[in-house]
């Protein structure tokens, strides 16, 4: 019983079925940064600092509308799945709970009102 | 709880033992960079907003985003969004089980 670890005593006793989710998602999204992301900073970092009219019309073209739509979406999945794994690590009780729940909310609060930008400008 | 007997085992080297290395200081960077980047990430967010709102709002906002604080952060969030990139990439390479061996 002393060397008992925690994986022989839950061994079976059944699979809780989404083990590797998060992993996965990290994985696809990770995958997905990699090919939007070094494209996404040359169109950012070209357009910041300049005139209004510039990016307003910069952004309403097709390709860098939907380049950075699809970053935003994704970074900020990523985000969500990392930070969650950061809160798990640090933080403990009832302020990791209310920790993962607040930053869930910055996220996909941030993903909304980018997206909505994005389509303001493009649209 | 499941944690009952933990005590009772042997206890692993851990963070506060271990001398830092290059790889462990690359671990904590890449965490480090990558949950920091929500500062530049919500700086963009807000400038992206201020643009859709109209000229006058975005000549505020930019003129934050692109003060010397701004530019700070922006510069901050390049080099840690490459460093977690490429960081990320070796994550990627080690998933498949490659370049693993001892």
């Amino acid at each position: 019983m002393r060397y008992l670890t925690d994986r022989k005593r839950a061994e079976g006793l059944g699979s809780a079925n989404s083990g590797v989710h998060h992993f996965w998602a990290m994985k696809l999204t990770s995958v997905g940064l990699l090919f939007l992301i070094p494209v996404f900073i040359f169109m950012f970092g070209s357009m910041l600092g300049r005139p209004h009219a510039e990016v307003v019309a910069y952004f309403a073209r097709p390709f860098p509308a939907l380049v950075a739509a699809l970053t935003i979406i994704v970074g900020f999945k990523h985000f969500r799945d990392g930070v969650q794994v950061l809160l798990e690590d640090y933080v403990h009780g009832t302020a990791r709970t209310v920790w993962i729940i607040l930053l869930t909310c910055v996220s996909y609060g941030a993903m909304a009102a980018g997206l909505f930008a994005i389509a303001k400008i493009a649209l | 709880m499941a944690d009952v007997n933990r005590g009772d085992r042997p206890l692993s080297p851990h963070l506060t033992i271990y001398r830092p290395q290059i790889t462990s200081i690359s671990s904590i960077l890449t965490r480090i960079t990558g949950n920091a980047l929500l500062l530049g990430a919500l700086l963009m967010v807000w400038w992206f907003l201020a643009a859709a709102a109209g000229p006058d709002y975005f000549a505020t906002v930019d003129g934050i985003v692109t003060s010397w604080v701004g530019d700070l952060i922006m510069f901050g969030s390049l080099w840690a969004i490459w460093y977690h990139t490429l960081a990320g990439v070796r994550h990627l390479i080690w998933d498949t089980g490659a370049m693993l061996e001892i």
